[in-house]
């Protein structure tokens, strides 16, 4: 596979993480995060996974992955066991988003969280235009089926991570094909942060 | 790897050769010594020059060494023969596996109804009490004869599960990776509480005489009874109810307690057959090892198993009440502390405790994988999609 055939969420997350780090991906789904990031940067990955089938691929893909809920399978870690805990696209489906992130910090020194941005101008436009619930790329589920429980925006997880005193050390906002710069709140689909407890000298400013 | 799929009534390995391995005796965990022990025990597939494919499959309470194939002028296969051979789970034309009778079984390793050598006459209760431990030092003792210095893997369900976690925590450097399946750490009261019930069964019987009845007739009302509470534990509300319903059987006898219900029936029809292929005195005995062991010895196993290389996978199943999965997850939070490498998978079966002899389709999956990764080493295989 080439590097430009890598999802581009994916790619980001492989741009965060530095080469032979521990990882746990919370949510891993079929293991396709965790093998592109063992084959390009020789992490020590392991996953957390709540479908049976998916786990089934991942064991096929020789990945280390337990069967469990991201709820309450993070408990049982020691502190720091981990360089980096990966909680992408997965966040909006726990439960206690408070209590996972806390955990997730003290498990990992450093967390990537990954969403979907519900303020994204598409979103907005068919709640203001149609009166329904939005349906997207990245939000592709009607509101009857979707495993989302969370609906947050760019800005709510900034906030989120001012009011915790959560470091953000990167941050990087998409859409399907590329960085947005201006506004992201407005236009990106996909915002992706790469936080941490550890207090910055300067904590960057964002709007 | 690709796994066909195949009728495991219509392929098996083959004919099996059941061995005897036997040695000058062991100390045992209460430090009482047995001398000589003998081992039986079944080897499938062939040893690789480096000896680094040996896989030893641990039995359950009422398992033997005969894992695969048939024997000579019999057709019952192995009792995990859909999972043993070419192509299948543990796969023989990679790996070498091995299956021995338990220390305290009747199926030709030494136990109760051994001859002791002093007396020239069965042991019955003169047996002294095992453990789980002292099954795995037989086993150890096997291995070490067949030269292997290290396992591939250890792998066995129910009372197997808790000997793979023997193996696990007291020979870490003898093995390269475990799988334990639907067992535990140690028994829960609950657990406790059915295997006694097993054990007052066989010693109400009027035949079982003190574990003295080898020159009579044995046990074999209350042996069949343990069997069949066993039996109801091993499945599900759901499987039993799918398997039988409220089935009535055809039956004209004038009894007014008759086995009305094909449940009845069934479970009458396998206390029956146990006892002709099971002892008593071995069923008191290696229940009580089974309800004595804990893994960690009151401590908590994170502990113990600090700083082990070996990789494990723990498979446990969603219906199975006897072992639920609970106690497997602990297993698995434990290796987390320690920083070992697990996986876990909760198979969503409906067949209760059965389903690890039951869920091929879905252990093999997990097991042909895993081991194949710890065989060849760490690699992502296979294209991932994007």
């Amino acid at each position: 596979m080439k590097y430009k055939d890598i999802r581009i969420d994916h790619r980001i997350i492989l741009g965060m993480i530095e080469s032979h780090s521990a990882v746990l991906d919370l949510g891993c789904g079929t293991g396709e995060l965790l093998s592109i990031l063992i084959k390009e940067k020789n992490v020590r990955g392991q996953g957390i996974e709540i479908d049976e089938k998916a786990i089934y691929k991942c064991v096929a893909k020789g990945l280390t992955v337990s069967h469990e809920d991201i709820d309450s399978g993070l408990a049982e870690y020691n502190d720091k066991s981990f360089d980096y805990v990966v909680l992408n696209q997965s966040l909006q489906q726990i439960r206690n988003v408070n209590a996972v992130l806390e955990d997730a910090l003290r498990v990992g020194k450093r967390v990537i969280v990954g969403f979907p941005n519900f303020t994204y101008y598409k979103v907005r436009l068919q709640i203001f235009f149609y009166g329904k619930t939005p349906v997207t790329g990245a939000l592709p589920y009607q509101w009857y089926e979707t495993p989302n429980l969370h609906f947050l925006s760019i800005s709510d997880f900034i906030s989120f991570c001012q009011l915790k005193k959560i470091s953000i050390e990167k941050s990087l906002f998409l859409n399907k094909k590329r960085n947005i710069a201006i506004l992201p709140n407005l236009f990106a689909q996909i915002g992706i942060f790469l936080i941490s407890k550890q207090p910055l000298r300067a904590m960057e400013v964002y709007f | 790897m690709t796994i066909e799929k195949t009728n495991p009534e219509e392929i098996t390995i083959g004919i099996s050769q059941i061995h005897y391995f036997t040695f000058d005796g062991l100390t045992l965990e209460n430090d009482e010594k047995l001398a000589p022990v003998t081992i039986a025990y079944e080897t499938y597939g062939s040893l690789n020059i480096e000896k680094s494919n040996a896989i030893l499959i641990v039995h359950a309470l009422s398992g033997d060494s005969h894992v695969a194939g048939i024997y000579k002028g019999e057709n019952n296969p192995g009792w995990w023969d859909n999972m043993v051979g070419p192509g299948k789970a543990f796969d023989t034309n990679n790996y070498y596996v091995i299956c021995s009778n338990v220390l305290g079984g009747c199926k030709g390793s030494t136990g109760p109804s051994s001859v002791n050598s002093k007396i020239g006459k069965p042991y019955a209760l003169d047996f002294p009490l095992i453990t789980i431990n002292d099954m795995v030092n037989a086993q150890k003792r096997l291995i070490e004869h067949l030269g292997i210095e290290k396992l591939l893997s250890v792998v066995g369900g129910s009372m197997g599960g808790m000997q793979v976690l023997s193996w696990l925590v007291r020979y870490p450097e003898k093995v390269r990776s475990a799988i334990p399946i639907a067992t535990t750490v140690r028994h829960s009261p609950q657990q406790i509480a059915f295997d006694e019930v097993g054990r007052q069964a066989i010693m109400a019987d009027p035949d079982w005489k003190f574990g003295n009845y080898y020159e009579g007739s044995p046990p074999d009302k209350g042996l069949a009874i343990a069997r069949m509470v066993g039996h109801i534990t091993y499945m599900s509300d759901t499987s039993m109810a799918e398997k039988f319903g409220r089935q009535k059987k055809n039956n004209t006898q004038p009894f007014k307690f008759i086995a009305d219900f094909e449940v009845e029936g069934y479970l009458r029809y396998k206390g029956d057959n146990f006892v002709k292929r099971f002892d008593a005195n071995s069923y008191l005995y290696i229940t009580k090892a089974m309800d004595n062991f804990d893994a960690s010895h009151g401590k908590p196993l994170s502990e113990v198993l600090e700083g082990i290389k070996a990789k494990v996978l723990v498979i446990a199943f969603k219906s199975d009440w006897l072992y639920p999965a609970y106690q497997s997850k602990e297993i698995v939070k434990a290796c987390k502390l320690a920083g070992i490498e697990a996986t876990y998978c909760e198979i969503d079966s409906t067949y209760g405790h059965d389903a690890f002899l039951l869920e091929v389709e879905e252990e093999t999956n997990l097991i042909s994988h895993f081991v194949e990764n710890v065989f060849y080493g760490y690699e992502v295989t296979g294209e991932y999609e994007i």
